[in-house]
């Protein structure tokens, strides 16, 4: 029962991201036009716009974290780590 | 010594590149050279990291880290159920990248190892950019494969089982505005095999014993199947700082289910200065199998007593500084930063007591918290 309750949570997001990404390609076969300018774009190349501006430190930070809590993933950042118990 | 089992395997994706960075271009080439300690609940773990990374042509891009853990450890755990210890762990990642028109791809390859878990990981990761780079997406499938042991004293005893892990990750970056990024990241990860911890055992109530408690073998199940979906924003504010927000939902078989919220905010000061302060907190429920305190030995087909299974909550503070320089020599180095982070994390649990307070009734000890700093210290060059 558990994981037939835990397929339908996964699957629900899993095919509303298809359909959005479906969505976005598909999206491709029409001329779109950027509404964000790559002159205009001067505020999101700076470097304090970037999501993850040293990963050497996020990985490190994101291990801290994960070996010590049940949950993980989805941080777009590093795990990977030792126990110590 | 390990706390999770399963954890290995996802220092793909940050290694690779990040679950929002751009397709249409090679990551910078650039050395870090880390310094980490974490000290908090009776654990210290500190140790060296460094991470270079190198493009060879206009198409490739080759990456290497070494990553180590010195672990002294007088837990709680370990307190009530073993002595005190000390070990090493070691961690060499590999990635190569390749970038063809607006697609990068990449694989990449990791190996830990410590005296009584191996873990060897294999990850590949697809972006693409697309909408006049506007959106980026990515997709990646991570396998690894575990060795888990035990060692007494130092001394490798033998090995209880191994466990396998797959993960697939779909990630989309977005250019909302002039000012504003979005990230949505999705990720599964199944784990089968041996999944817990061989040193830690679940409490019972025993009647024949002076504490009224006796530990006994934990029964962790044999698979586990998680989920993760995130959603992040940064926004450029008109005084030339950045804000960001993070939302993560998590929920696997086990019955853990948790929140994370995180925002982040970034101010260049003075010309070659960065600063940043971070807030994030963390919620988490107990695995239905999970308890402190069981009846009686054997009252389930499942036990464990993991804190990282209990229900808790946690609130993590942090600062940091970094001051830009740009040497003279060697005249190949184009930049450098210097780079300090502090951490402050406290961790309340909501089911585990701190069964090293005697107490006259089992179970009737305060709940466990404890507070832990965590330092990086660390110095960058591009080239």
């Amino acid at each position: 029962m558990m994981s037939n309750m835990h397929c339908c949570r996964i699957a629900t997001p899993l095919l509303l991201g298809a359909v959005l990404l479906g969505g976005l390609l598909l999206g491709g076969c029409s001329p779109i036009q950027p509404w964000v300018k790559p002159y205009e774009r001067e505020h999101l190349a700076d470097p304090i716009m970037s999501f993850d501006r040293n990963p050497i430190s996020s990985g490190y930070l994101d291990h801290v974290f994960e070996v010590r809590e049940g949950a993980r993933g989805a941080t777009g950042g590093v795990g990977g780590g030792c126990g110590c118990n | 010594m390990r706390l999770h089992l399963r954890a290995r395997w996802l220092a793909a994706a940050a290694f690779g590149l990040g679950a929002v960075g751009h397709a249409d271009v090679l990551p910078d080439d650039r050395t870090d050279l880390l310094f980490h300690r974490y000290d908090g609940g009776g654990v210290t773990v500190e140790g060296p990291s460094v991470l270079v990374r190198k493009k060879f042509g206009d198409s490739f891009s080759a990456s290497y880290q070494y990553y180590e853990d010195l672990i002294s450890s007088a837990s709680i755990d370990v307190l009530s159920q073993a002595s005190a210890y000390k070990e090493k762990r070691t961690q060499n990642n590999f990635n190569l990248d390749y970038l063809h028109g607006s697609t990068l791809y990449s694989v990449g390859y990791i190996n830990s190892n410590e005296p009584d878990y191996k873990a060897n990981t294999g990850f590949f990761n697809i972006s693409q950019s697309m909408f006049g780079d506007l959106t980026t997406v990515s997709f990646g499938f991570t396998r690894g494969f575990d060795k888990v042991g035990e060692v007494d004293k130092g001394i490798f005893q033998k090995y209880v089982g191994d466990a396998q892990h797959r993960n697939w990750q779909v990630s989309v970056s977005q250019v909302l505005t002039r000012n504003l990024l979005l990230g949505l990241n999705f990720e599964t990860d199944e784990s089968d095999g041996y999944l817990q911890s061989p040193y830690r055992g679940v409490r019972f109530v025993d009647p024949f014993s002076a504490r009224g408690y006796s530990f006994g073998p934990a029964v962790a199940p044999s698979t586990r199947t998680g989920s993760a979906a995130s959603a992040q924003l940064k926004y450029y504010l008109p005084w030339h700082a950045a804000l960001e927000g993070n939302y993560r939902l998590y929920d696997d078989t086990w019955g853990v289910l948790a929140n994370t919220v995180k925002f982040g905010y970034t101010q260049p000061l003075f010309t070659d200065w960065t600063f940043e302060a971070t807030a994030r907190y963390y919620w988490q429920s107990h695995a239905t199998f999970y308890s402190d305190l069981y009846p009686y030995q054997d009252s389930q087909n499942f036990t464990s007593r993991d804190r990282e299974l209990a229900q808790f909550h946690s609130l993590t503070l942090g600062l940091g500084t970094s001051w830009e320089f740009h040497p003279g020599w060697p005249h190949w180095v184009n930049k450098g930063t210097l780079n300090f982070n502090y951490n402050r994390l406290h961790i309340d649990y909501q089911d585990f007591h701190d069964n090293l307070i005697p107490s006259l009734i089992p179970g009737d000890e305060p709940l466990y918290a404890y507070d832990a700093s965590v330092m990086q210290f660390f110095i960058s060059f591009w080239y």
